[in-house]
């Protein structure tokens, strides 16, 4: 009996190792890194806000899949990102082209970050000229001094 | 000083308006970078005939429409009924591309629905639906005779875009 048991123990033990097995790459695991570090950086169209790594969506899988088949064919990163944005188009990248239309993505913000330079300069110009040195009268200091005694 | 409050209101609105515009569009219809380019060549088996082959080849000289789908799409078979009557007009030859599918399941879909498409192909693995960027099934390709692709539908195709958008712009490209 307890024989048993622990033998039903040992059995019950097995089954997530198993399982791991399963989910195990029986890639190269240099091939494996690489595509987990390119498509650390590829959108996954089917869920838009997950990488192509992080997604479980069936796209994913079988892209994932066609970059391992491609890595091995001795394609270059670049080689295989102009593959996916000739299907996908730019959408796929999470960091886009600079091209003229995103000029404005890329350089707006810096754009916008001199113009209100420029207007804070501006106003803390015109407000500089607006504050007039008035120096105290000896009443006014006297009379100071003894509202900061009191 | 008024002058410089009226900037930030100016702001705003074009943030509205950028609002307005940007969240009534669906952003899972991503722009197509094969519009106007020449179709993916590819060469499948038939549904039908799994020894007979279908390539995009034969249809040069052609406008046809290519239409991506499967019977574990659920949005396919809300199209489908549509598909069975616009084949009927004979404005355009539909052609098919069963992926990561069953044959079983893809014959039984079509003795049971009715069967729109003048070929169907057979892409067990998707690796064509992957040349022609498939991402949400069904997708359609309006192709010319040229080869080139002029127009694609993600997503089903309704009514409206089959007698606003597909069938104007076949009848021009038969002309």
């Amino acid at each position: 009996m307890k024989r048993a048991l622990i033998l039903f123990l040992f059995l019950i033990s097995l089954g997530p190792l198993a399982l791991a097995k399963d989910a195990q790459p029986v890639e190269d695991p240099q091939i494996e890194q690489r595509m987990q570090a390119l498509t650390q950086q590829l959108r996954c169209l089917v869920c838009q806000n997950e990488t192509l790594a992080d997604s479980r969506a069936d796209l994913a899988e079988d892209l994932r899949r066609e970059i391992r088949g491609q890595m091995r064919a001795g394609k270059s990163d670049q080689e295989i990102i102009a593959f996916l944005t000739q299907r996908y188009g730019n959408f796929v990248l999470y960091k886009p082209p600079v091209q003229p239309t995103t000029y404005l993505l890329w350089f707006g913000p810096f754009v916008l970050l001199l113009a209100g330079t420029l207007l804070l300069y501006r106003y803390l110009r015109r407000r500089r000229e607006l504050i007039q040195d008035q120096p105290l009268t000896a009443a006014e200091r006297k009379q100071a001094e003894e509202l900061l005694r009191q | 000083m008024n002058r410089l409050l009226l900037i930030p209101l100016g702001l705003f609105i074009v943030l509205v308006l950028f609002l307005l515009v940007g969240l009534r569009r669906d952003p899972h219809e991503v722009p197509s970078p094969l519009i106007n380019k020449p179709a993916p060549e590819f060469q499948l088996p038939q549904l039908q005939k799994p020894n007979a082959t279908f390539s995009a080849k034969e249809m040069h000289g052609k406008v046809w429409l290519l239409n991506f789908w499967g019977t574990w799409c659920v949005a396919c078979r809300e199209e489908h009924p549509l598909l069975v009557q616009f084949a009927k007009t004979g404005v355009v030859p539909i052609y098919g591309v069963d992926y990561k599918d069953e044959r079983g399941a893809a014959l039984q879909w079509l003795n049971e629905f009715g069967n729109p498409y003048t070929q169907t192909a057979f892409d067990v693995d998707g690796r064509v639906s992957i040349d022609y960027g498939v991402y949400g099934a069904p997708e359609s390709y309006l192709i010319d005779r040229n080869g080139v692709i002029r127009f694609k539908q993600i997503g089903p195709i309704t009514e409206d875009v089959w007698q606003n958008k597909i069938l104007p712009l076949a009848k021009q490209l038969n002309q």
